[in-house]
């Protein structure tokens, strides 16, 4: 295990350099003026743009620049938003609340998902099976921007029951609706594996022995099939978090939550693209350890991996 | 006890009643095509103490009977007629939950495939505590000591310090041991074994069978075998169900049954099947060769005893103290050196078959790829006509080719999926530049007739055909280039024992026919018996012990040649000889 | 002892269970092969159909929109603004007053063309990265898949947010297919490499090194077909995903340039009249649902085709 989690740890380090490195180059060597990209439509002032130019050292080689650029994001020296706030200070009051509404649509996707899933795979081919699934195909298909404005126009406006908007604190209640938006798809996803999973462990043969020991009904469905159908789950989880962070701009965008998904969108839609790429760059971090922390799960539910050499 | 049971009245058992009462079973699956009769009208009876075994070849219904009595029917399948009386029960009517009363502790269950059957995310005690833990009122502590006691019976010595490694740290013969360990934990009065042993080494299977007769016998349990082996049959059960295509053909004293068979099919059966007994079978090809007449061939194979000559020759083929050496990577850097073959010699004449036999690992397929150069050799030579085999010069490696071709174990796996049967055998011919197309579509006619099938074939796909005659195209394919050697790799191992019959008469014709040279690679003997002229055993990596086949099986000089012939199944029956 | 009870022999009568001649070749049926018989297995299937019709529906609007939606009604008149339904306006107007209809009709080609040329690119480069890497293996496997996982670490619409963000002259289709195929084709290369890797190690390939076909052919003729089939069912589904991330895109203002039609964009601007008449919105929204579920459907249909166990299970 612990080899399994060293060798985990070693692959990342290239992952990591590798992908800061990508992000980087999409910025500052793609072709034209960084700053002129960054800024869009609205140039800074020409002494402003010489203070640009020196915090982000455009006047050294493109490998020197990326390694500054690094280490900026390691000390938390992000720079700069246009409303002169440090990204960094932006960051650590933004993070708690998309770290809310992340737990909120991880559980929601994963146990709802999972809950259902599972009552579905035992039953296929059944009615609660059926719709199930032509719900899953539903919310996959329909954007999640289309669902978070339908669930805001018939919750907060026809209905009444909810706020349109997230208050600033953005408080754990009120980002219930919020998550279950940002969950939408990925729930969708889980189900679907979920009962595919299920169905097929289902006719596996550790599972007919195990009914052939004299189990009870529940317990081969707990201990054999649920137990060995949440393997793919997890792994599906790793690539989910990419998904849900994409979600997260579109969400906390349409519910103006002022979390880093909603800095994002507010960045994006006001064209400001050192605050873009500085969050993205974070976003990616957080995803590609976020990933180390599932295939741990990963080890932890699969012994097959953890005595693999 | 039952009204069912009034309906098979038997004056000279009425006193005692049949554990087990199996009467009139039908067991009908729903597929795409429709409903299909999988069992049609079983009935045997089995008594406390009592073995009884199904035999049958794949599709013949055996193992889903043995699953109907557990009430273990895949989805799609059901029980649509007949009974099946476990202590005055009828198991095909109980509810779930009387089933799941009866499960495990009255009747246990030892599955076919090892590999399959334990839970991969589970440690091993715990698979065992919970059957236990179901079936009796041991709890904690006492359930514990009761799972080390439960494996050691099933013969796993050290069960104390395994009890928390998972599945994939046991080797295949320890799992059938830990299955058979939870299928014995709640001491049942009825086991069903559906091929307990049929994935491990023979000697395994000795042990391992030898062992559960032991604890059954102690125990006083009924065994209801599952197999496709005869002689496994007929050593370790009294009494003998014997199916085919869903039906009973033949039910009795086993020993009987083998000895003087009476159904036609039965008679194929126990002629067909190799064992010790079995003799070289003869090419009838100067006769009048008609395709499916298998059992009467062999019986004519029998009936003159082959002779192999000494050959005074310049051998075809030579090896000579070969050695090849793999390294493993043992995690991160280490590594470490595993001798797959460990100075290996041995001489083939032309026109001879020479046989490789061993159990897994015994490095006996190594040498196969090594002959093919499908690998490297590490140390050593192997000679092909005289000409160094390692050293084939890269130009002419066509020409090797060419002479020598192989034919692989899984029917399954032999044949490109996506290509036409015409297709595969083509590509010998394609790749070697012989032909024009039209030409090339004559050899795959005449190539397919070789091998007894309709020249329609050509135009199927492998899904579409048997695993026997997917080996029958493997071989065309390797004949396609007229070689003059074929390397059979556990050519005929997966196959049942008609089409096995089938294949090996196949071979011994299109041997005297094209005076072909064979390196037959195999696990198993009583095949070795029929086919070959002389045999290598092979045990990790080593030779053994090599001669010609009548030494090798009369007068055995090695013990582990020893053992390996006495672990085979029924070696000690004369099949089809009335006792 | 039991075996001392005598039991009657039983056997069956003859003509009951005729013996067949052994292992004979059925030839009763039509030759099948594998695709023939996934085909076969859709064929059988009304989801199919539906799948179909409503795929050549939606490329027959991308390719042909003028015929459906004359360009007399492109003109917007801020006059119109959010105007119900009536006689040639079928959805009636939107915030800008433009005619809703011909909007959802000319949106089509954008989200097709997008997702296309994204699935396109992806599958293209991603099965010929995959299939060399596990075909060849080695150093070349070890460099291209630590060079899949960098470019995998980057989920496809954060780094298409960025690069869209950064190049505002770029703002068109093939621009924006790139980038998501930049960072979509990680994911198909791994599983190609992955059924190469099955597929590699088959006995037939093996056959065929001892026929002594070479590396190479073996790769294009055995390897390659054998492993393709996740590959389609993966660029059937990516390409209903790719549309969606079209949208999103377009929905955030970074997708097209403005002078472009996209359903994502409209979804956006119908945002600001939800209040008032949110028919707006269900409009583009509906025309990029059905689009994406009719290649997520068949996505789903060929992999159970292509799959015989799922066939079974089915």
């Amino acid at each position: 295990m612990l080899w399994y989690i060293g060798r985990r740890l070693l692959q990342l380090i290239p992952v990591f350099f590798g992908a800061t490195l990508l992000i980087y180059l999409m910025v500052f060597a793609m072709p034209g003026d960084p700053i002129a990209a960054l800024y869009g439509d609205r140039p800074p002032a020409p002494e402003v743009i010489e203070q640009i130019r020196q915090q982000y050292n455009l006047d050294k080689p493109v490998i020197v620049q990326y390694v500054l650029w690094l280490g900026g994001l390691f000390t938390g020296d992000l720079g700069t938003t246009y409303s002169g706030r440090p990204v960094a200070e932006e960051l650590a009051r933004a993070f708690p609340i998309t770290a809310r509404l992340a737990v909120l649509a991880l559980l929601f996707e994963s146990v709802v998902g999972i809950a259902v899933g599972l009552v579905a795979g035992l039953r296929k081919g059944k009615v609660f099976d059926t719709a199930a699934l032509v719900i899953s195909l539903l919310l996959i298909s329909i954007p999640t921007f289309v669902i978070g404005f339908v669930l805001q126009y018939l919750l907060g406006i026809k209905w009444g029951i909810t706020r349109t908007t997230v208050s600033p604190e953005a408080p754990w209640g009120e980002l219930i609706v919020p998550a279950i938006v940002l969950a939408s798809v990925s729930f969708a996803n889980i189900l679907r594996l979920t009962r595919a999973s299920v169905a097929e462990n289902m006719g596996a043969d550790f599972v007919r022995t195990a009914t052939a020991k004299g189990l009870k009904r529940g317990r081969v469905i707990r201990v054999h099939i649920l137990r060995n159908s949440l393997i793919p789950v997890v792994t599906y989880l790793g690539t989910d978090l990419g998904s849900l962070m994409v979600g997260a701009v579109v969400t906390e965008g349409i519910f103006n939550i002022a979390g880093v998904g909603g800095t994002v969108y507010q960045a994006v839609v006001k064209g400001e693209g050192p605050t873009v790429v500085a969050f993205v760059a974070v976003m990616v971090i957080i995803f590609m350890l976020a990933n180390l922390l599932v295939d741990l799960l990963y080890a932890v539910l699969d012994p097959r991996i953890r005595y693999a050499k | 006890m039952s009204e069912d049971f009034t309906t098979t009245p038997d004056p000279s058992l009425e006193e005692e009643t049949p554990l087990l009462q199996v009467r009139d079973l039908q067991i009908t699956f729903k597929t795409v095509g429709g409903e299909v009769n999988a069992v049609r009208g079983v009935s045997f009876d089995l008594y406390q103490g009592e073995n009884l075994a199904i035999v049958g070849e794949s599709g013949s219904g055996k193992s889903t009977t043995a699953t109907a009595i557990l009430d273990l029917l895949a989805e799609n399948g059901r029980v649509s007629g007949g009974s099946a009386l476990f202590n005055g029960k009828d198991l095909t009517k109980l509810s779930r939950k009387e089933m799941e009363y009866i499960r495990g502790r009255e009747i246990g269950y030892v599955p076919q495939d090892p590999m399959s059957n334990l839970n991969p995310v589970w440690n091993v005690g715990f698979q065992v505590k919970e059957t236990i833990e179901a079936n009796t009122s041991l709890r904690g502590k006492a359930a514990k000591d009761r799972v080390i006691e439960v494996l050691k019976e099933a013969g796993l010595s050290d069960a104390g310090s395994r009890l928390r490694q998972y599945p994939n740290q046991f080797s295949g013969g320890m799992r059938q041991r830990v299955l058979i360990g939870i299928g014995m934990s709640a001491r049942p009065k009825l086991l069903v074994a559906d091929e307990p042993t049929s994935a491990l080494d023979v000697t395994v299977q000795r042990r391992i069978l030898d062992h559960l007769g032991t604890l059954t016998r102690e125990h006083g349990t009924s065994v209801l075998f599952i197999t496709h082996d005869l002689g496994l049959a007929a050593e370790r059960a009294e009494k003998l169900v014997v199916m085919y295509k869903g039906q009973v053909v033949e039910y009795g004293n086993s020993k009987e049954i083998l000895a003087d068979p009476q159904h036609p099919y039965t008679k194929r059966l126990v002629a067909a099947a190799p064992s010790l007994a079995s003799r070289r079978i003869q090419s009838a090809v100067e006769g009048k060769r008609t395709p499916g007449t298998v059992g009467d061939a062999i019986a004519v194979a029998r009936s003159e005893a082959a002779k192999s000559e000494v050959s005074t020759e310049a051998p075809l083929i030579s090896v000579d103290n070969v050695t090849k050496i793999y390294d493993i990577s043992q995690g991160g850097f280490k590594k470490t050196q595993f001798k797959a073959a460990d100075d290996v010699s041995f001489k083939i004449a032309k026109g001879k078959t020479m046989a490789i036999v061993g159990e897994s690992g015994s490095g006996k397929s190594t040498i196969a790829k090594l002959f093919l150069k499908l690998e490297d050799i590490t140390s050593g030579t192997m000679t092909f006509d005289g000409r160094d085999v390692g050293s084939w010069p890269k130009r002419e490696l066509l020409e090797f080719r060419r002479r020598v071709q192989p034919v692989f174990q899984d029917p399954y796996g032999t044949l490109d999926p996506m290509r036409s049967i015409g297709a595969s055998i083509a590509e010998p011919l394609q790749t070697h530049g012989i032909g024009d197309r039209a030409s090339q579509r004559k050899t795959v006619a005449e190539l397919l007739e070789q091998v007894s099938l309709p020249a329609a074939t050509a135009n199927r796909y492998p899904n579409e055909l048997s695993g026997g005659q997917r080996q029958r195209i493997a071989i065309a394919r390797a004949l396609a280039l007229k070689p003059e050697v074929l390397v059979l790799d556990e050519a005929v191992s997966a196959l049942d024992v008609l089409v096995q019959a089938q294949v090996l008469q196949l071979l011994a014709d299109l041997q005297a026919e094209l005076d072909l040279t064979y390196l037959f690679i195999t696990h198993d003997l009583g095949v070795v018996r029929m086919v070959a002229d002389d045999v290598t055993v092979m045990r990790q990596g080593q030779v053994v012990e090599a001669a010609s086949t009548d030494e090798v099986f009369e007068n055995p000089k090695e013990q582990y040649t020893i053992d390996l012939l006495e672990a085979i199944p029924g070696g000690k029956f004369e099949f089809g000889k009335s006792a | 002892m039991p075996s001392n009870r005598n039991i009657e022999r039983y056997v069956a009568p003859f003509e009951e269970t005729p013996v067949a001649a052994v292992d004979a070749v059925n030839t009763s049926q039509k030759a099948s092969s594998v695709w023939g018989d996934a085909w076969k297995d859709m064929r059988g299937r009304w989801l199919t159909w539906v799948c179909l019709a409503l795929i050549v529906v939606i490329a027959f609007v991308a390719i042909f929109p003028d015929l459906l939606a004359p360009s007399s009604l492109k003109s917007c008149r801020i006059l119109n603004s959010v105007e119900p339904p009536e006689a040639g306006h079928p959805f009636g107007f939107d915030v800008q007053g433009c005619d809703v209809y011909y909007r959802v009709i000319h949106g089509a080609r954008a989200s097709v063309t997008v997702g296309l040329l994204a699935t396109i690119m992806a599958t293209v480069v991603g099965a010929i990265i995959g299939a060399v890497a596990g075909y060849y293996g080695g150093w070349l496997d070890s460099i291209v898949s630590r060079l899949g996982d960098i470019f995998f670490a980057i989920p496809s619409v954060l780094g298409a947010i960025v690069v869209m963000t950064v190049i505002p002259w770029g703002r068109n289709e093939v621009t924006l297919a790139l980038t998501l195929a930049v960072f979509g084709w990680p994911q198909v290369a791994r599983i190609m490499r992955g059924a190469v890797l099955t597929a590699k190690n088959a006995d037939y390939v093996t056959a065929s090194i001892a026929l002594g076909v070479s590396r190479g052919k073996i790769l294009l003729k055995h390897v390659v077909p054998n492993a393709l089939a996740p590959v389609i069912v993966i660029a059937t589904v990516s390409l209903g995903t790719y549309i969606v991330a079209e949208a999103t895109l377009s929905f955030l203002g970074i997708g097209l340039g403005d002078s472009a039609i996209s359903w994502g964009h409209d979804i956006s601007t119908a945002q600001e009249a939800i209040r008032t008449t949110p028919m707006l919105m269900v409009y583009p929204s509906a025309a990029l649902a059905i689009t994406v579920l009719a290649f997520l459907l068949l996505g789903d249909i060929v992999r159970d085709a292509l799959d015989p166990k799922a066939r079974a299970r089915r």
